[in-house]
């Protein structure tokens, strides 16, 4: 067993793991944070994106202990702090981007990811960007125009 | 003017909140306390005698509880299949056992063989790997035609032959088919292959057993569109438990498309398992379980021929299909390839004759079932398809054939003559609003364009109807269904006005939570937010059918309407009493109750205490409370029906198809919520263009599945996909059911592979291509060009 800490949310936590305890299990099984999903074991879904270190990360790829010290966020963490749904959340269910929710935080922790590197990407950008994240209910139409939504919301008052 | 609530509104999705920031509950999320986790050991050859298995260095492994093999279901009951089909010559089909465990053979790269039960996930998979199984590997048959040959290897040695059954539809129509096709002007034939697909919910499947000894009572937690099926097959057929000791739980499930649907041994184990080691038992399924042991779809293979006079009139339809079952029947196989797919062979024609030849067979690949559209996406891709190449051969424009043979909107109610009555429709109206949409008119220049470009650029359009609204119970049990097909509500209205409504549809994904509240709200004129859906828990619902067949709205909606009227009559006569006024002066309007006329009135919320405090109440006329329960039972099928048109390029030099527009018209009767409907619209799309260019569930000839992950199984990625063109103003609104609405959730994935591949052949038709079978890959598509 490995120890590991670091910090979730803003929150430090710390566990024993085994060595190949992955980064998703230790979110889900130990810390209960089950808004991360697993929906895949070819790293190819995206429906366990997380943030580390301010980067996403698919956190079925990661091993718990090698996020030792790291700064972790996931969709439990996306809200607004008096609880409100935050702009990529609103966005996208404004825009109707989610149907069965089980890609959603993926989603959701991607185009957080995206718009901080890229504060206004075109159509094309955004479809390429979640080239790792897939969506069996969407189609994706409202999930690209969700967060189409979300930047030009989140740009900071371009026009006055 | 677009509304804000009620009927028409595009409420926003109540249940969003909680899966945009983690909280949703789905079955993985579900833990209790004590519990063990399984592991399956699964057969990793398609076909093999199992000689023997030998657990014991597994059994003293770090944390095994129990391991279980086929030996220990022996008495117990196997999988049930819930649909019977009678052949051509009124025999039943050939049915065989479907054990929990494999006794004797496994049948399938997947077949579950044995199952390790020990303190954690890991453990029990480590576990299984110890196991020893001495397996003879025996001759694989997964082509269908090699299967039914004579002297081909038999799936179960029990049965006469591979052969599931031999259905013909309709029958008597048989000899005049095949008189019309021998005389008439011009006949267009195709063969072609509706292939594998898996249905790849994000989610995959998860089974939680638990037991309690002190009451004897079970509880299944799983990942289920219908927990009230799963409790009668698995309590009556498999496990000997009555339905009020065993409660089965569906919580948020993440996506289902069809093969949630189905009972699984998985399910049956957990609970079985439980009980025989006294812990709960959870199973969890990996993506790489889930392909080779969820139900697959579709996998037809067929020939078509359409006959015409020489104005193009279509005379007459035969069709043959060979239609995968695989190793087992799963729950609703049987009825896709005949019941879901021969009764949809007229289309939205008006072909006089049809003869449709059903051949079901067993291979050793994954059992086959329902999947989004189920046999409808097949009938709808013969038929557009041999409909398009038709008009070639006629030198007719593929709009205009279509269009010479559609029912007409005064020739409602049509009965077909595949037994089904279409109550109502209007073809020509969806497809007007395709072409404006799709800017048909536009199309040669963009076409010159891409010329320019050194791009060979195609329109392909199609027509679909199909039968949802899943179904009169008294019809499909004369077509072999071994249940009833209604649909069950509860309108809970508490004492201070709220309300619960209890529904056997089941949500897992469609927003069940928002839309049924609307049509409640609307019809007592309370605001939406007063109103809470609860589904997905046999202990809480009426007994329900669940989610398929674009079903929830039409069959679980109208249930929930007729307890809802319930309610209203009865709190009239509350009201009346306290109006002092007689009942048939009461009237509702904006959640208030008036009498006509005058300005005296009481609110909803007052009627409603009146019900549970009942101070001043006509006792001795009606009992206190105000709640009601309705069962609905369908009348008729529902038809949505409407056109699709896809724009594609094709590079030459590679041939990769890429997907220019997409544009969908469909009546869907009346809509609740226009966009959610959107939405469902969307996601069929996606699922549809993804069968027709990149989906294939690939088996070699020793039957490994090829396509066995997410890197070798080409799901729809966004940038595989456009925005899309959706429209929903064409409404004929359903005749039979109190809110005139058809069902939208498949409409997308039946339309849309059949437009698809007509825009592909009309880009390469210079070229001499008339058909490619899908999935459209750059391979193939180059191959066609190339001759
Ligand atoms: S679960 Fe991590 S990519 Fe699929
Ligand atoms: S919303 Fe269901 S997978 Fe994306």
């Amino acid at each position: 067993m490995v120890e590991v800490s670091m910090t979730v949310n803003g929150k430090t936590v710390s566990g024993s793991v085994e060595g190949r305890t992955l980064l998703v299990q230790f979110l889900r099984d130990d810390l209960k944070l089950t808004g991360t999903h697993v929906g895949c074991d070819t790293s190819q879904c995206g429906a366990c994106v997380v943030h580390v270190n301010g980067e996403a990360v698919k956190a079925c790829t990661m091993l718990a202990g090698e996020a030792d010290g790291a700064e972790i966020a996931t969709i439990e963490g996306m809200a607004n702090a008096d609880g409100s749904l935050g702009t990529i959340q609103a966005a996208f269910q404004e825009h109707h981007g989610l149907q069965c929710g089980f890609c959603t935080p993926g989603m959701v922790m991607s185009a957080a990811a995206l718009l901080k590197d890229n504060a206004n990407p075109s159509e094309t950008e955004i479809r390429e960007y979640l080239e790792g994240n897939i969506c069996r209910c969407t189609g994706y139409h409202n999930i690209v125009k969700a967060i189409q939504a979300a930047a030009a919301n989140m740009t900071p008052m371009a026009a006055e | 003017m677009p509304k804000d609530s009620g009927i028409g509104a595009s409420s926003k999705r109540r249940e969003d909140v909680r899966f945009l920031t983690g909280k949703g509950n789905y079955t993985d999320d579900i833990n209790v306390h004590g519990q063990t986790y399984v592991h399956f050991l699964r057969s990793d050859v398609a076909h093999g005698r199992i000689n023997g298995i030998d657990s014991s260095a597994a059994a003293a492994m770090p944390g095994v509880v129990r391991i279980f093999t086929g030996a220990d279901f022996e008495g117990v009951g196997g999988i049930p299949c819930g649909w019977q089909v009678t052949d051509r010559h009124g025999e039943p089909m050939q049915e065989p056992a479907h054990p929990v465990l494999a006794q004797g053979k496994a049948r399938h790269v997947g077949d579950p063989i044995a199952a390790v039960v020990a303190e954690t996930a890991e453990q029990a998979r480590d576990a299984a790997a110890a196991i020893e199984v001495d397996m003879e590997e025996l001759p694989a048959v997964i082509d269908m035609a090699a299967a039914l040959a004579d002297g081909s290897p038999k799936v179960h040695d029990d049965l006469t032959s591979n052969l599931c059954y031999d259905w013909g539809f309709v029958e008597e129509n048989k000899e005049a088919v095949d008189e019309a096709i021998k005389g008439a002007h011009h006949v267009t034939t195709l063969e072609l292959v509706n292939n594998r697909l898996i249905a790849n919910p994000m989610e995959p499947r998860v089974a939680l057993g638990d037991y309690n000894a002190g009451t004897d009572e079970h509880t299944l937690y799983t990942t289920s569109q219908n927990p009230h099926v799963i409790r009668l097959l698995m309590g009556a057929f498999v496990l000997g438990i009555p339905e009020h000791k065993l409660r089965v739980v569906a919580p948020d499930v993440g996506g289902g498309f069809g093969t949630k649907i189905f009972h699984y041994a998985e399910e049956a184990f957990c609970t079985f398992a439980a009980k025989a080691v006294g812990r709960p038992v959870k199973w969890t399924s990996s993506r790489s379980e889930a392909f080779m042991s969820d139900a697959h779809g579709r996998d037809h293979v067929t020939k078509i021929e359409l006959a015409m006079d020489e104005n193009g009139k279509f005379l007459a339809i035969r069709t043959d299909t060979m239609a995968n079952m695989g190793a087992y029947l799963s729950t609703f196989a049987p009825s896709v390839p005949t019941w879901l797919h021969g009764t949809l062979m007229a289309g939205n024609y008006t072909t006089p004759l049809i003869y449709v030849n059903v051949k079901a067979v067993f291979t050793n690949t994954v059992p086959v079932d329902a999947y989004r559209g189920a046999g409808r996406p097949e009938a709808t891709f013969q038929l557009e398809r041999v409909v398009d190449k038709a008009a070639r051969e006629m030198g007719i424009d593929p709009v205009e054939l279509r269009r010479r043979n559609f029912i007409k909107p005064d020739q409602y109610p049509y009965a077909t003559p595949v037994a089904v009555e279409y109550d109502t429709g209007n073809y020509d109206a969806t497809m007007d609003k395709l072409l404006e949409i799709s800017d048909h008119a536009g199309f040669a220049g963009r076409k010159a364009e891409s010329a320019a470009r050194g791009r060979l650029r195609g329109f392909g359009v199609c027509s679909y109807i199909e039968a949802c609204g899943i179904a009169p119970s008294n019809l499909v049990g004369q077509l072999g269904a071994r249940a009833g097909l209604y649909e069950s509500a509860t309108v809970r209205v508490n004492a201070t006005g709220s309300i619960s409504v209890m529904t056997g549809s089941h949500s897992h994904g469609q927003g069940h939570e928002t839309t049924f509240p609307q049509v409640v709200a609307e019809m007592l004129g309370i605001d939406e937010a007063q109103i809470d859906i609860v589904h997905g828990d046999t202990s809480k619902v009426p007994m329900g059918m669940g989610t398929y067949g674009s079903r929830s709205l039409a069959v679980g909606g109208s249930a929930m309407v007729r307890a809802t009227e319930k309610i209203i009559n009865k709190a009239k006569k509350i009201a009346s009493h306290l109006l002092e006024a007689s009942e048939g002066d009461i009237e509702l309007a904006n959640g208030a109750f008036s009498v006509a006329g005058t300005d005296k009135s009481v609110a909803w919320g007052d009627v409603c205490l009146a019900a549970y405090v009942p101070h001043n109440y006509p006792l001795e006329d009606i009992e206190p409370g105000l709640e009601e329960t309705a069962f609905y039972d369908p009348s008729n099928f529902t038809y949505p029906a409407g056109a699709y048109a896809c724009e594609v390029e094709v590079d030459p030099d590679t041939g990769k198809v890429e997907i220019m527009s997409f544009a969908a018209a469909d009546d869907f009767g009346n809509v609740i919520n226009p966009m959610i409907v959107e939405g469902q619209v969307h996601g069929g799309l996606a699922q549809g263009i993804g069968q027709a260019l990149l989906e294939a569930a690939v088996y070699d000839e020793n039957g490994q599945l090829l396509s066995g992950s997410y890197m070798d199984y080409a799901m729809p990625r966004a940038d595989d996909l456009p925005f899309y063109a959706v429209d929903h103003s064409c409404q004929t609104p359903c005749t039979h059911n109190p809110l005139g609405v058809k069902g939208c959730g498949e409409a997308g994935a039946i339309g849309s592979p059949p437009a698809v591949v007509n825009a592909v052949v009309d880009a390469l038709a210079d070229r001499g291509v008339t058909h490619i079978d899908m999935p459209l890959t750059p391979s193939r598509v180059w191959a066609a060009m190339n001759g």
